[in-house]
């Protein structure tokens, strides 16, 4: 399988010369296999993607971890919907008494935007998940609500032996940097133990994160000890911090790596970079 | 091991801040986790002893009412909660570790996440003192 960050700051989308390293586009990556290819996410980074790669694919899925605008802000914007019959499905959390699709209708409508979901020329398919199990293709793929405000999923992505987990948006503890001891208390846990990859939340600095608690993101003490409990190969630091400055994230790393000596890499998610696991 | 759900992880953290006694359970009645303020009540510690079975723990309280009866279960706010899946509310005497009688009360609630599945229920226990009216 292979995976292509198309998207990695948090919050909002930044042209700023200091992101271009790694990216100024939200929340947006691409896994695909020989036969199919899934979406995560819908930031603007949504916008890169080369749709020639799917002319000759049945099906389009996108697969949403939350409704905040910075994972979704590309979907009005995503051709692929304008196009007459093509079956494209999108899956994500509905709310506790209202469904995924009106909620994506508020986007959908007018004022916000002119095309209601009704409208829109594609044969769309919305798929309410919550903790869920499903296929897609040969991907097998499990959901789990994490912490975060509002109704949020984390995905774990199994092809073949591979499996990628995918959370980027996500306080395991509120208010404090030291997970529970126990695993099973620990949110997201499940999805990403053994992970091959994990692709996570990475928003705020030890320093910075008692000044943001509640908001919904990371320190990087949580994601390396998360990362750690769960014994992954690989973490991709992601939903970079717009207020960070490229060579900050860079520093940041360096920190990590002398400090922690963790066993196993850890790399800045950059946009346009494609991975074959 | 399947991790617990959301909705129970963020009770623990939330108990985990309060000063009133809490205790989570799963739909069985199992003891998942107690605060520090409940340590007093149960006279164990949770790092200690962990999570226990409702057998082991219900059996640490001798509920009564004003007169001395002993409660039959189905009248504790945390067993109606478990078996109806509603909150419920209620007041009894029980044993203090030092031998005292004492009345306490108790607020319990279901805990059914946005899956909609009933994964525990919480009872925050309050101690009455003998102005209280309940
Ligand atoms: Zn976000
Ligand atoms: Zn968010």
């Amino acid at each position: 399988m292979k995976f292509k960050f198309l998207g990695t700051r948090g919050s909002y989308p930044s042209q700023k010369e200091e992101h271009l390293s790694y990216g100024g586009n939200t929340s947006c990556v691409e896994l695909s296999n020989h036969q199919h290819r899934l979406i995560l996410d819908a930031g603007t980074g949504i916008l890169g993607l080369d749709f020639e790669l799917y002319a000759n694919l049945p099906r389009i899925d996108i697969l949403l971890t939350h409704l905040h605008m910075d994972h979704i802000q590309g979907l009005a914007f995503f051709k692929p919907l304008f196009k007459k019959n093509l079956e494209v499905h999108i899956w994500g959390p509905g709310g506790t008494s209202n469904s995924l699709r009106s909620h994506l209708n508020r986007y959908f409508s007018p004022p916000l935007f002119p095309v209601p979901i009704r409208e829109l020329p594609c044969q769309l398919h919305i798929h309410e998940i919550s903790n869920s199990t499903f296929t897609i293709g040969a991907f097998e793929i499990t959901t789990a609500f994490v912490i975060h405000p509002g109704p949020t999923l984390g995905y774990r992505i199994k092809n073949g032996a591979k499996v990628i987990t995918y959370i980027p948006d996500h306080e395991p503890m509120v208010g404090s940097q030291k997970l529970y001891n126990k695993d099973k208390w620990v949110s997201g846990f499940s999805l990403c133990k053994n992970a091959d990859v994990l692709i996570h939340d990475s928003m705020y600095t030890k320093e910075e994160y008692p000044s943001k608690i509640g908001w919904g993101h990371s320190s990087t003490e949580h994601v390396i000890q998360l990362a750690r409990r769960a014994g992954v190969k690989q973490l991709f630091l992601f939903h970079h911090n717009p207020e960070y400055p490229d060579n900050f994230l860079e520093q940041r790393l360096d920190r990590i790596r002398q400090n922690h000596h963790e066993p196993y890499d850890i790399l800045l998610a950059t946009q346009g970079m494609e991975y074959e696991l | 091991m399947a991790g617990s759900e959301i909705e129970i992880i963020l009770s623990r953290q939330l108990a985990d801040c309060l000063s009133v006694p809490v205790f989570i359970v799963d739909p069985k009645g199992n003891l998942l986790f107690y605060n520090e303020p409940a340590e007093e009540i149960l006279g164990k510690k949770y790092e200690d002893t962990g999570e226990m079975p409702v057998s082991e723990w219900s059996t640490m309280f001798t509920p009564k009412d004003k007169e001395g009866n002993l409660l039959p279960p189905e009248q504790l706010p945390l067993v109606k909660t478990l078996s109806q899946q509603k909150p419920a509310h209620g007041s009894f005497w029980i044993k203090s570790l030092n031998g005292q009688d004492y009345e306490i009360s108790v607020t319990a609630y279901p805990i059914i996440g946005r899956s909609k599945v009933f994964t525990g229920a919480v009872a925050i226990f309050w101690m009455n003192s003998d102005q209280d009216e309940v």
